[in-house]
């Protein structure tokens, strides 16, 4: 099981400076943690103190916004792209 | 209004253009179009438009020129280290293209004065360098109903998005809050690759373009994601958002905010 995600500039601090890493889980909540377990940090990136999504980072299956979707208990499987984009403001 | 022949020859190459024609020129010539912050994104997108005729270019920026904006903000010259980046812009552009008029604000935009600056344009580019900025261009611009052309780079990733309001996602849809000073990056990390600039800002001039010509499909409910490295073009889908605090259906913001700035690489300067 095999799911590339995708690391934008900001988290690539913790990947290694890897842009793109693979991972699994049948969610995106598993997969999250997951993530944690290899690149210790990045959960704490998304979820904020009360466990709540964060609102200035979105997680994506392959075009989809998963807020509109099933939040972190939306499904992902074998082959999908999950991309991270955090709101950026350079100029 | 009919073009002058120095126009006709001028605008050649882009009034053959089935999209474009004459009438599209004359379009191109009567618009206004807001530039927010004349960096490295206001400075390619202030470029092309200028060269393509768009008649008035309005350009807010607070600061001077400095030598190490020149790696990437490619409308000042060496020469122009010391002025302020609006005064050397209007310099640049009218220079370019003589048929257009460049309107300087040498501000910094507050809830107070962007209605008063940005209800005269047609669209407004975002190519601010904070969040408290592009929050405040986007409210405000939601609450005017004016189109935005969002721009925003950092390191080697650049992201684009066109909004319509009350038609499309705006930024609040996309992100809701900007993040809070601890989480956002700090100065340090900030540093960015003149080419990734380029991409995005030719990219917001390319909407502006295809805005006031009423040709293509804009960037409205999807956002651009480039990656310099890869190198990588992604598109993602950005709906509206029921719950955006500002364009959904019951707004808690009805009024502009001052965010307090916490990642400012002026600041720095200001010390
Ligand atoms: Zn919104």
């Amino acid at each position: 099981m095999s799911i590339k995600v995708r690391i934008p500039a900001p988290l690539q601090k913790l990947t290694g400076n890897k842009v793109e890493v693979e991972c699994s889980g049948s969610t995106i909540r598993e997969l999250i943690d997951n993530l944690e377990k290899d690149y210790p940090g990045l959960k704490e990136r998304f979820y904020d103190e009360k466990g709540k999504l964060r609102r200035f980072i979105n997680v994506y299956v392959n075009e989809e916004d998963i807020r509109f979707l099933k939040k972190d208990e939306t499904a992902v499987k074998d082959g999908d792209e999950v991309s991270i984009i955090p709101a950026i403001a350079g100029g | 209004m009919s073009l002058r022949d120095d126009q006709i020859e001028r605008y050649s190459r882009q009034i053959i253009l089935p999209n474009i024609g004459g009438k599209g020129q004359e379009k191109l010539l009567a618009a206004k179009v807001l530039i927010v912050g004349a960096g490295g994104l206001g400075s390619p997108a202030a470029l092309y438009l200028a060269s393509a005729g768009v008649g008035t270019l309005g350009i807010v920026d607070s600061d001077s020129v400095e030598l190490n904006n020149l790696q990437r903000q490619i409308l000042h010259t060496t020469m122009a280290v010391g002025m302020p980046k609006v005064e050397s812009a209007k310099q640049r552009l009218e220079a370019l293209n003589t048929d257009i008029k460049v309107l300087p604000y040498k501000i910094r935009l507050t809830s107070e004065n962007i209605s008063g600056i940005i209800k005269d344009y047609d669209i407004v580019v975002d190519g601010s360098d904070n969040f408290p900025t592009r929050y405040l261009v986007n409210d405000a611009c939601v609450l005017l109903k004016k189109p935005l052309s969002h721009g925003g780079i950092f390191r080697f990733d650049g992201q684009a998005m066109t909004i319509l309001p009350g038609k499309s996602a705006c930024y609040r849809c996309l992100f809701q809050d900007p993040p809070p000073p601890g989480l956002a990056p700090s100065c340090r990390e900030a540093g960015i690759l003149g080419a990734v600039a380029g991409v995005i800002g030719v990219i917001q001039a390319n909407e502006v373009l295809k805005f006031i010509l009423g040709t293509g499909e804009l960037l409205a409910g999807r956002l651009l994601v480039f990656n310099a490295l890869d190198p990588s073009f992604r598109i993602v889908r950005v709906p509206r958002n029921k719950d955006c605090p500002i364009c959904g259906e019951n707004p808690t913001i009805t009024e502009l905010i001052d965010y307090e700035a916490f990642c400012n690489l002026r600041q720095k300067k200001d010390k």
